[in-house]
């Protein structure tokens, strides 16, 4: 698969959110008429407050809940085909690192040998080569997290949704495995939705910048945040990363000032 | 990529021990002889003043034995006791196993459908809470055959923590694992067989430490109510005919053998429930530090 970096312009959207609510209970809007359509190769950020719908907008992307109203489409022709990294690790611990990543493959029923060089590749890409023996809960925040990555990455899917995927990891950690989702992203060329609460994050990530606002979430800007240049270390330091961090930052505000 | 990507186990480096490491573990060499030497040496204490106390007061034996007199008889009594023995371990292991597998098995049945939990849970919880000897004589009315009374009434009082037990734990599958599992599109058996069974298994093995001690007193309990002896009787049998011929020291060694085997039933399952465990589960993980 090639690493299409701006590849929006090929033909209809991976993925179409359109005029899409949630609402829990009758009562509480979750969410409010969220349109958004994803490119392939796209990765955009979901970036809020709180209680701003992002994390309901991503389990509706997985399929895990149904819209109230409005509509989820994939692309004609596309079978729904994606990856998720939960805000926690969320690892089997009587699985080892080996098994957690065979998950999904063994779900659909392939053999321990049969899954053994794609789960090994996958391990590999996440740093992790000679730990696939190991426990959980002999893995530190960081590895476990890796371990979560390559178990949404075994399959290659086309899609990947990230809820807050390193919210409780420490910088050092983060900023490392930032670079490593771009890296792995170039790799296999899925798109990927990355909530976020993170304006550092998102700008560093991300081709585009979706700010949304609490009560009810709801969407209120659409930023592009494409860059010519590569995102590294001198892209992190840089005043034109600098610039982007301010503009999105004004951005969130002006959408936390329209929902408080 | 080496965030933490240190070599798990340095066997080879050499191994800095300073004050604190050196009191750690003279500290926990203590505790480990401990651990066996203190029991014991409270056991033998109790021993010697029993036996004081009874050769003080010239106690006959006939109302309380010394313990020497117990270990004699024990020996003495062997053929008797151990064709007994046999018999109570018979059928608190068949007991055990039935309520092994129908209360996991039903346990299961619970989680793939809600409607056959809601109507049959009440029935379950009815089972238990019915004190078995006040079951008991009506089961010896209705089954003619002694031994499946006996196993009826030793599963009826084993198989209720089984099945709540193992109900709770494949109830208790971590929340963003069933949704991983709904997003691959996993059947209800695979997320049986790969996540609600593991997730299941410390709470079934604590179900199960309990459960091996219910069996062992649900299979004397019944031996009681059922009375009759003659061939194929247990130890309860021969504790209440010691009972009645005023012969205290087999009804002490009875009790013993009673006592070592709840103990060691114990002791097995407490050794199932490590072993499956050890790799994972928090509980049998021996902390670094």
């Amino acid at each position: 698969m090639p690493a299409p970096a701006a590849g929006r312009e090929a033909g209809a959207p991976l993925l179409t959110v359109s005029n899409v609510s949630k609402v829990f209970g009758g009562l509480v809007t979750a969410l409010d008429g969220m349109s958004l359509s994803l490119g392939d190769g796209d990765f955009v950020s979901l970036l809020g407050p709180s209680g701003c719908g992002k994390s309901t907008a991503l389990r509706l992307m997985a399929g895990l809940t149904h819209p109230t109203t409005g509509q989820i489409r994939w692309r004609e022709g596309t079978e729904p085909d994606l990856g998720v990294v939960f805000q926690e690790p969320t690892l089997a611990p009587w699985s080892t690192v080996f098994g957690n990543v065979w998950l999904p493959l063994r779900l659909r029923g392939i053999s321990r040998r049969g899954a053994r060089d794609e789960v090994e590749a996958a391990i590999a890409s996440v740093g992790l080569a000679g730990f696939e023996k190991a426990y959980p809960r002999e893995l530190s925040g960081g590895m476990k997290m890796r371990v979560s990555i390559a178990r949404a990455m075994v399959t290659r899917p086309r899609l990947l949704l990230m809820d807050e995927p390193f919210a409780a990891l420490d910088e050092i950690t983060r900023f490392k495995l930032n670079d490593d989702v771009l890296a792995l992203q170039r790799q296999l060329g899925c798109t990927v939705v990355f909530v976020t609460h993170s304006v550092f994050e998102s700008v560093f990530l991300s081709s585009r910048i979706v700010v949304m606002a609490a009560r009810p979430g709801r969407v209120v800007h659409d930023i592009d945040n494409a860059t010519e240049v590569a995102r590294n270390e001198s892209f992190r330091t840089s005043a034109d990363y600098a610039a982007r961090c301010r503009d999105v930052s004004a951005a969130l505000r002006h959408a936390m000032g329209e929902g408080g | 990529m080496t965030d933490t990507a240190t070599p798990r186990r340095a066997a080879d480096a050499p191994v800095a021990i300073d004050l604190d490491e050196l009191a750690r573990m003279r500290r926990r060499r203590a505790e480990r002889i401990g651990a066996w030497v203190l029991p014991v040496i409270v056991v033998a204490l109790t021993l010697l003043a029993w036996d004081w106390i009874v050769r003080a007061n010239e106690i006959p034996h006939y109302i309380l034995p010394g313990p020497g007199r117990v270990g004699e008889t024990l020996v003495k009594d062997w053929p008797i006791l151990s064709a007994a023995l046999l018999v109570t371990l018979q059928i608190t292991f068949l007991a055990l196993f039935t309520a092994v597998v129908l209360g996991v098995g039903l346990a299961i049945l619970f989680s793939l459908s809600r409607w056959i939990e809601m109507s049959l849970f009440p029935y379950a919880v009815i089972l238990q809470v019915t004190p078995i000897v006040a079951i008991a004589p009506l089961i010896f009315i209705y089954v003619d055959s002694k031994i499946i009374g006996l196993l009826i009434c030793a599963w009826i009082v084993a198989f209720f923590p089984i099945l709540s037990n193992t109900t709770l734990g494949l109830n208790s599958a971590d929340h963003n694992l069933r949704d991983l599992f709904r997003i691959y599109g996993a059947t209800k058996w695979q997320t049986l067989r790969h996540l609600q069974i593991p997730s299941a298994m410390p709470y079934f093995l604590a179900g199960l430490k309990i459960a091996g001690g219910l069996s062992l007193i649900g299979a004397v309990v019944a031996e009681y109510v059922a009375g009759t002896g003659g061939v194929g009787s247990g130890l309860a049998f021969r504790i209440l005919e010691a009972g009645y011929r005023l012969n205290i020291p087999r009804m002490f060694a009875a009790l013993l053998l009673i006592a070592v085997t709840g103990v060691v039933i114990f002791g097995v399952m407490s050794l199932i429930s490590h072993l499956v465990l050890r790799k994972w589960h928090e509980s049998a993980v021996r902390r670094e530090r």
